[in-house]
């Protein structure tokens, strides 16, 4: 009982930072078109800036840190998508092919800068005592991580449903020449969710942190994680990212714990399913 | 001038066991393999207009079949190369019906998707793969009785294999299935009017790329002896896939220069810096920047405006 219950929690935990990782990712692709291949890497970027942050200052908060961290690979983001991507507007493929290049020059930035050996990043002190819930105990800081994904998922859906800006960006996933015809400044819009999106992978990379720890290759292993969300749950759609989100938390956790070396097949069942009987995702707003 | 060059490349072809060390040759092998593998990837990416980012798998289920029919389970080389190269067309078939639910990005992600699971398998299920190790003591065969240990040996026989392999792709792509698939990758909904299967004549692309994809995966590990998950990552579909845009996809030549270039980078990169990835990343970023449609195509319009306009 222990097991599953301790497990269930690590899936929703793992679920809510697939979510921070994946929200943007699907966001992007649904308003740009744009597959973006280096938002693995922008996570990773932000686990390492976490965790060589929370090493050097032991009495930084690590919301503080999430935040800063946040702002910094959103303007990174925000420099690669002004500087090279709007130069490849006509050229989709192009454009795919430039986020994979990125990434290889952010993850081996990476290597240099902090080495090949993994980075802990420590969980915060006031979090680090379980919580004791019907005689069972909870690693607090998980608990704390879901709680943030639900909120981060709550704000994400009232700017996207109940705000101007989000309004506009609706506009534009549902129909780009129609939202430029009535006046929408669509490429600021471009910029505003490139920014958006990798600021949330890179809080969502920080807070991954005491969990995932900071080694190279963590792009690698979120990139595809990513992906199979984003299929499962239908590009573009928030609630598609949430849900496909802990569906995979959920299965890769129980995969890994229970037939460790057969986890990577398992994960993409569902995906196989999903595109078999609905091949535009779960809650997916766009034909493929 | 087309003939003069083609008479020139086969002449350095055939005479450079004779001419340079064992280091060229050996180089020359790798560039053999790598455009193999590169053309058929282009029959995806350039023929077919279907972007794969996954197409190290086949390179990769090839060469670790062949390793562990030959080093574990005893079995002869003649039959472990044919179970090798069936077992890839079926994988290549599996993906091929997953990845052709979508096309364009859908595609592409997906491919890349499978792609990461079958490295994922050659990493964690290490008591079959042998893990992060890879498998060593690997032997190469010797077709009728000629041993393929020596450098001049390999690339003999990886010569007439990529001279095979540039012959039937070249055959296929400009036969009438070849221009149908072209018509599929322009026109998909005319060409379906016009009584065409679009997704059939995608599937059997997808197997014959696969197909070509798992020889140059054989020839890989003949040459390496060695096999390691890095050879199914992304970063070895990326280096394909590079090649085949530097050099220009969508023509014959094209992806064979542009691997020749890759590999040629990459071996003289390596020798001063250990930074590969970071280069590729900059190449990557280089050439779909300042050359979109690559050197081959570029090169061709530079020589017709040079011959229409003469200076």
């Amino acid at each position: 009982m222990q097991f599953w219950i301790i497990q269930g929690l690590n899936s929703l935990s793992l679920g809510g930072l697939l979510f921070l990782l994946s929200s943007g990712f699907s966001l992007i692709f649904g308003l740009m078109r744009l597959a973006n291949l280096t938002h693995g890497a922008f996570f990773m970027l932000g686990t390492y800036f976490g965790a060589v942050a929370l090493r050097a200052y032991a009495g930084l908060n690590i919301w503080v840190t999430a935040l800063g961290a946040g702002i910094i690979v959103a303007a990174l983001g925000g420099l690669f998508e002004r500087l090279v991507l709007t130069r490849l507007k006509s050229n989709p493929l192009g454009q795919v092919l430039v986020t994979l290049g990125m990434s290889f020059i952010i993850s081996d930035a990476c290597l240099v800068l902090w080495g090949g050996d993994s980075i802990p990043v420590p969980t915060p002190h006031h979090l680090q005592a379980p919580t004791r819930l019907f005689g069972f105990a909870f690693p607090t800081y998980r608990l704390v991580l879901v709680g943030c994904a639900i909120l981060a998922a709550i704000a994400l859906y009232v700017l996207m449903e109940r705000t101007r800006l989000g309004a506009m960006i609706r506009a534009g996933v549902d129909d780009r020449q129609m939202a430029r015809a009535v006046g929408i400044p669509v490429s600021r819009l471009f910029t505003i969710v490139f920014c958006l999106g990798t600021g949330v992978a890179g809080a969502g990379g920080v807070l991954g942190g005491p969990i995932l720890s900071a080694y190279p290759g963590l792009d690698a292993d979120m990139l595809p994680l990513a992906l199979i969300v984003v299929i499962l749950g239908g590009i573009g759609s928030l609630f598609g990212a949430f849900f496909g989100s802990f569906i995979i938390g959920f299965i890769y956790t129980f995969g890994t714990a229970l037939f460790p070396e057969l986890a990577y097949i398992i994960l993409f069942l569902p995906m196989i399913f999903v595109l078999a009987f609905r091949p535009q995702g779960l809650f997916g707003r766009l034909g493929t | 001038m087309k003939w003069i060059l083609g008479a020139l490349l086969t002449a350095l072809l055939l005479l450079l066991p004779l001419l340079a060390g064992d280091f060229y040759i050996n180089l020359a092998s790798q560039i053999l393999i790598a455009a193999i593998f590169a053309l058929s990837l282009n029959l995806l990416v350039g023929f077919g207009g279907m972007t794969s980012l996954g197409h190290a798998s086949y390179l990769g289920v090839a060469a670790y079949a062949c390793a562990l029919l030959t080093n574990r389970y005893g079995f002869d080389h003649g039959s472990a190369a044919l179970i090798s190269i069936l077992g890839t067309v079926a994988v290549a078939g599996f993906f091929g019906v997953i990845a052709l639910r979508a096309t364009g990005l859908g595609f592409l992600m997906i491919t890349l998707a499978l792609s990461q699971v079958l490295w994922g398998l050659a990493y964690r299920m290490s008591n079959v793969t042998n893990g992060d190790n890879g498998i060593t003591g690997l032997t190469r065969p010797a077709p009728f009785g000629f041993s393929l240990e020596s450098a001049q040996a390999f690339y003999a026989f990886t010569l007439i294999i990529a001279v095979l392999a540039f012959l039937m792709m070249t055959i296929f792509v400009s036969s009438s299935f070849g221009s149908s698939l072209k018509g599929v990758r322009d026109q998909p909904r005319r060409m379906a009017a016009l009584g065409f299967n679009p997704w059939m004549i995608r599937w059997i692309t997808f197997l014959y790329a696969g197909f070509w994809g798992g020889v140059a995966g054989l020839l890989f590990v003949y040459y390496n002896k060695y096999i390691h998950p890095t050879s199914l990552s992304t970063t070895s579909s990326a280096e394909a896939l590079l090649g085949v845009i530097a050099g220009g996809s969508g023509t014959l030549g094209g992806p064979v220069v542009g691997a020749a270039l890759v590999l040629l980078l990459k071996n003289y990169a390596s020798a001063y810096i250990e930074r590969w990835n970071m280069l590729l990343g900059l190449v990557f970023l280089f050439i779909v920047l300042v050359m979109p449609r690559g050197i081959v195509p570029g090169v061709n319009a530079l020589a017709r405006a040079l011959r229409g306009k003469p200076s």
